[in-house]
């Protein structure tokens, strides 16, 4: 949860974007920095290797993930769970699957619970933020006020509440939960950094040529905001997938496991970590790491864009 | 699994930097446990429990939680043998039945007082049934008197029917309780922990009939809360609700052997895995209802791990209602058939789990042999299928999360062997999940869902405790007012209820069990799992009760 | 300045009234509920039905709000159904917020005494062994899942190790006196100490793993804010003027630094009370955490709406206590 001191970073990072004019000679000096940046390489590695596995699972497994290949070996009485072993090098888990494939298959998931909380989070964000920021007036306070509800709800207690509302529990109930959670920030970021140069130089220029506001918005502000946004979609695909293990240990993740992800791997091991630790250490291990190469990345990022950083 | 013996680690540590905090924190530990285990005389036991207690009046409470603390404080007329599940004395040593069954004198112990000092005679007997038939208001709704209403029925206001007619002491040592009809339950049903013997005057002191419905939930009496008194082997020493733990504290004017213990303390740790733990690290003396999949590492341990016998049943639960297909005795019979019950209770289901024959297991009366058994056949059940015209039938089939009971230890995996079995048998199956409290039960109970996993654990030894409670109402979640014989089989459950002589009961409800697996087929017993309870080696004394009725009293903790 | 509280204290009424309307309607709407809870297995259609109508669950949502907000109104928010069936919700909510405060503020103080020193050694040192030890360190912890987390550290520490309690808030077999809720508090202010040591010892460990993303945050503002004052033109002055190294540290550049870092801790309310639903979960602590947790398995919607409600109105205050001090500092947020 790097939401943390919520709002107070969603401002200063939204003030940070608010730099215009700039965007090219930016973004330029920006991968300048990055290049050199160790913390980025090793984030984009990681991130890099992600996708790949995520891409080839379905290649690379060499067992239907759903399948209990191994359930001859599993006894609940005597808490057995099968070990590894050849053909399964990682063994099988508490229904006697296996664990390599459900690995490997759980990256796709994995990926998609991030890559989509965070679209949705975005996309919700970017409405909300775009109708406060672009036309301001009481749009803007309503607007505005409805985030402030959000935001005033510890993050977590509100992707439980939405979690908890699905009659079912899926993988997308997971996701919308988690996203649910992020427009809030965007929506807040987007308006200040539109707030920001609403008042700046080439926006009152361009308001003074007379081009119509609708151009100014999509043409001058939104894609100077994009900075922030960037820098915060990085974290949130972190945040995505923490908070989605979050929510399977908490029992609010996807009732039906036959297909895997990491975070309800991690859920659905609590009760034998002690017993059989791998179960929770694989996936525990995966989801930090990749969480670990969201964060590098996005940090990098949030410093290469700082225009503080540009000496 | 590679586990460092602590010893290990724990020099491991000692070399590390944090080496003073360390030790002077693992020599504290120590110190505190050994002034515990060498107490005086009988010493303290700290037991762990999944939940706060609702309140300590056992008469308004019905989760096994409650009963847990009540039970050491309170006894009823009528006992149940240590281990067993037979009757025996408690605070009556005799009863003696009429001839009609109506009418039953209960011969009192003497010399029992109550924690407040005053005496237990029949006039305490009479007033207890008095309060109990005398509620009203909040009083009334099942969420509070829920076993007085399944086993009593109504109230002094005659709404419903009351099983119960009056109560008179004829002298102090025997009362005299008149029924309005004869039921195989009485005298058991008194051992149900709600009807267990309190002291009218802390009653009338501390308003325990004061409970009333306040927004959403109840509020509950000051006797309740506070003064719960009763004659048993503890008395209540306080509730530390910041802390979760509830204390008493030995009964020095019981009537029989006193408890060993001094003090017995309940703390409440709702995680399961935070209870092991807990144990292992010596905080606990024990816990109720060890995870299954725990069992071999709390033995391997050296905790004394005592599995009850079974006393539960859990079922394939089949709605005649949504589904015209499962109407037909065809296609049920064809789903027994489908499932493979012994597989399932040798992967899924803890050690001495057996397959179930009849709906309740086989120490409880009318138990038979001699039903119909539907082997595991998949070609059999497509036949029988095909026979009902239903090839190509799909079911939805629920099952609950967030929810683990004694008879259904871990409701994934069973759901997930028992939608492996019937898409064998070519049934297309529909899972829906959803959370215990959350959608399933409503579902369920509502007879929306159309297959579906629950089961039950006894109260007492009464075939009209399992069976009854299923199929009394032709409504209930089985519809079975769907099929012609919906009516018939409640009649056929009341008539057993009502009959007076114990061995025609009998072969009532052994008839009864034959046509419910062969001619009925409400749904399929799947299973008896045993329940364990787990105690630290030096608890000793402690009798493990299938009804899951344990009393610390003989409990002793050593060195 | 007073128009401008009065404002903020005008929105936060503002919020926690929408945010009632909103929580009772979306409580109301999860699938299940109290009945469900209150009754199990053991229900018929008619006692279902029966305690529907005594918990009046049968009237229409918003009749149900306004008879709510009616009770409300003379300080009854209902009574908990589930997490200790028969207590006022805000009882319960104050009994525990106690423990969950506790919680929070240790887990603050390791994490600033931990971050500050070595996020201004990390400054001073730039690009050395351990500056970069400590960003990857505070990156890292924010990666770690808090409840993860948690659970590593009670198995090594309490079940392995046997140097911490596993679980609770205190040792049941201790006498303690209840005082002020705090119970580390309590046995200073009764002087039983032992008492008071061993609701420390329960502390400690959820507090760590609650630590470990406000460590990361203070550890990065902490460095961040060291290397901007080590820039300014003050101190490089004071460096010319030939200041001991002392002085400067303690007089400028601690001192300068300390405001953001100030501001940060005030702004984790929020990540703390998330953090704290998982940690008393995993270390079965009773802090307001886990009566939320144990309230929505259960559906206990007084002591959710309670909670909920308190716990944003914390939260909100805090922010606004924050951002008054801000606008006492910097005049332009006052407009």
């Amino acid at each position: 949860m790097l939401t943390s001191s919520r709002r107070q970073r969603i401002d200063d990072l939204a003030a940070g974007g608010g730099a215009p004019d700039a965007g090219v000679s930016l973004a330029v000096s920006a991968w300048r920095r990055l290049r050199r940046s160790p913390l980025f390489l090793v984030g984009a590695a990681i991130i890099g290797v992600f996708v790949v596995m995520a891409l080839l699972a379905p290649w690379l497994a060499q067992h239907d993930p759903a399948l209990r290949l191994l359930d001859d070996q599993v006894s609940r009485a005597r808490n057995e769970i099968p070990p590894a072993q050849p053909g399964h090098p990682l063994g099988g888990d508490q229904q006697g699957r296996d664990l390599y494939s459900r690995m490997l298959l759980g990256s796709q998931q994995t990926l998609l619970v991030a890559v989509l909380a965070t679209v949705i989070g975005l996309g919700g964000g970017l409405v909300l933020g775009t109708l406060a920021g672009a036309i301001g007036g009481w749009v803007d306070s309503v607007v505005m006020r409805l985030v402030d509800v959000m935001l005033s709800i510890p993050s977590l207690l509100l992707a439980v509440s939405v979690g908890a509302l699905f009659a079912r529990q899926t993988q997308f109930t997971v996701i919308l939960a988690v996203a649910i959670v992020q427009i809030p920030i965007f929506a807040r970021l987007l308006r200040g950094s539109m707030l920001a140069q609403r008042a700046s130089d080439h926006v009152l220029a361009a308001r003074a040529l007379g081009v119509r506001r609708r151009a100014i918005v999509f043409r001058h502000m939104l894609p100077n905001s994009l900075g922030p946004v960037v820098v915060q979609s990085t974290l949130v695909l972190a945040i995505a997938i923490i908070d989605a293990a979050a929510l399977s240990f908490l029992g609010l993740g996807a009732a039906d496991d036959s297909v895997p992800e990491w975070g309800q791997m991690l859920g659905r091991a609590q009760d034998v970590i002690d017993s059989h630790p791998q179960l929770a250490f694989w996936p525990a291990g995966a989801i930090i790491t990749v969480a670990l190469g969201f964060t590098l990345v996005g940090e990098s990022l949030r410093d290469a864009l700082d225009p503080k950083n540009r000496r | 699994m590679t586990r460092l013996p602590a010893a290990r680690l724990r020099r491991l540590a000692a070399a590390g930097a944090a080496a003073a905090v360390a030790l002077s924190l693992t020599a504290c530990a120590a110190s505190e446990r050994d002034e515990g285990d060498g107490a005086q005389s009988g010493g303290t036991m700290t037991f762990g429990a999944a939940g706060a207690p609702d309140l300590f009046d056992p008469f308004y409470a019905s989760d096994g939680e409650t009963f847990r603390v009540t039970r050491q404080m309170f006894e009823g007329l009528v006992g149940i043998e240590p281990g067993g599940t037979e009757l025996q004395p408690e605070l009556a040593t005799r009863w003696e039945p009429s001839e009609d069954g109506l009418t039953w004198t209960f011969t009192l112990r003497e010399g029992v007082t109550f924690h407040d000092g005053t005496p237990f005679d029949a006039d305490a007997v009479c007033a207890n049934f008095q309060r109990m038939f005398n509620q009203t208001g909040a009083g009334q709704s099942q969420a509070l008197s829920y076993y007085w209403t399944q086993s009593f029925g109504g109230f002094a206001d005659g709404a419903t029917p009351s099983l119960y007619e009056s109560c008179t002491a004829q002298d102090p040592g025997t009362a005299v309780i008149e029924l309005t009809r004869s039921t195989g339950e009485f005298p058991g049903l008194l051992a149900l922990d709600s009807f267990y013997m309190q002291s009218p005057a802390a009653l009338e002191r501390y308003n325990a009939n004061d409970v009333r419905a306040q927004g959403d939930g109840f509020v509950y009496s000051e006797y309740a809360r506070e003064h719960p008194t009763g004659t048993g082997p503890f008395r209540f020493a306080g509730y530390d609700e910041a802390n979760g733990s509830v204390e008493l504290a030995r009964y020095d004017d019981y009537w029989g052997e006193q408890a060993e213990l001094s003090r017995l303390i309940f703390q409440v740790i709702p995680d399961e895995t935070a209870r092991r733990q807990a144990l292992e690290a010596g905080e606990i003396d024990g816990y109720d209802l060890p995870n299954p999949a725990d069992w071999q590492t709390l033995r391997d341990n050296g905790f004394n791990l005592q599995i009850r016998d079974p006393f539960n049943i859990l079922y394939l639960g089949i709605t005649q209602k949504n589904n015209p297909a499962l109407a037909d005795l065809r296609v049920r019979q064809a789903l027994a058939h489908a499932i493979d019950r012994e597989t399932l209770v040798s992967a899924t289901l803890p050690d001495g789990a057996e397959v179930a024959r009849n709906f309740y297991p086989d120490t409880v009366d009318g138990w038979t042999q001699d039903v119909v058994e539907y082997q595991h056949d998949p070609q059999r059940a497509r036949q029988q299928l095909a026979e009902a015209g239903q090839q190509n039938l799909t079911v939805d089939f629920h099952w609950p999360t967030e929810v683990t009971r004694p008879y259904m230890p871990d409701p994934q995996s069973i759901f997930g062997a028992l939608r492996e079995d019937l898409e064998a048998a070519g049934i297309t199956v529909n899972p829906v999940s959803k959370p215990w409290n959350g959608g399933y039960i409503d579902d369920v109970e509502s007879a929306r869902a159309e297959l579906f996993l629950l089961g039950w654990t006894g109260d007492l030894n009464s075939p009209n405790n399992f069976i009854g409670t299923f199929f009394s109402a032709p409504d209930s979640q089985f519809w079975t007012q769907a099929s012609p014989w919906g009516q018939q089989l409640s009649d056929e459950l009341q008539a057993a209820d009502s009959e007076p002589d114990e061995q025609r009961r009998t072969a009532m409800y052994e008839e009864l069990n034959r046509k419910l697996k062969a001619e009925y087929l409400p749904a399929v017993p799947i299973s008896h799992s045993p329940p364990a309870i787990v105690v630290s080696e030096d608890v000793e004394g402690l009798v493990p009760s299938p009804l899951t009725k344990e009393r610390f009293d003989t409990v002793s903790i050593g060195g | 300045m007073l128009r401008y509280t009065v404002r903020r204290f005008g929105q936060l009424i503002l919020v926690v009234a929408a945010l009632s309307v909103l929580l009772f309607a979306w409580l109301r709407s999860l699938p299940g509920g109290p009945v469900s809870a209150l009754l199990g297995e053991r229900a018929t259609p008619e006692s279902r039905a029966q305690l529907q109508a005594v918990l009046g669950l049968d009237r229409p949502v918003h009749v149900q709000y306004f008879q709510f907000l009616g009770r409300a109104a003379s300080g009854d928010f209902g009574v908990s159904t589930g997490v200790q069936p028969g207590d006022d919700a805000l009882s319960i909510f104050l009994q525990r917020f106690p423990a969950t405060l506790e919680l929070s503020l240790l887990a603050i103080v390791l994490a600033v005494a931990a971050g500050i020193p070595l996020g201004y050694v990390a400054a001073r040192r730039r690009g050395g062994w351990l500056d970069n030890a400590g960003v990857v360190s505070s990156l890292v912890g924010v990666a770690v899942p808090v409840f993860f987390l948690a659970f590593l550290l009670k198995y090594v520490f309490a079940v392995e190790l046997g140097m911490l309690p596993t679980s609770g808030r205190q040792n049941a077999g201790i006498d303690a006196t209840r005082v002020t809720g705090f119970f580390v508090l309590d046995g200073l202010l009764t002087r039983e100490w032992d008492a008071s040591w061993d609701a420390l010892k329960h502390l400690m460990l959820p507090a760590l793993a609650l630590s470990s993303i406000p460590f990361a945050v203070v550890f990065r503002i902490t460095r961040a804010a060291v290397l901007d004052v080590l820039d300014e033109d003050y101190v490089r002055t004071a460096y010319s003027k030939g200041l001991t190294d002392t002085v400067i540290r303690g007089r400028h550049v601690l001192r300068n630094a300390m405001l953001p870092v100030v501001t940060i801790i005030g702004l984790q309310t929020g990540a703390l009370l998330s953090g704290a639903v998982l940690t008393e979960k995993v270390f079965a602590f009773q802090g307001v955490g886990e009566a939320l947790a144990i309230g929505f398995e259960r559906r206990d919607y007084p002591v959710l709406q309670v909670v909920i409600i308190a716990a944003a109105m914390v939260y909100v205050l805090v922010n606004l206590i924050v951002d008054l001090s801000y606008a006492v500092i910097d005049p332009r947020v006052r407009t």
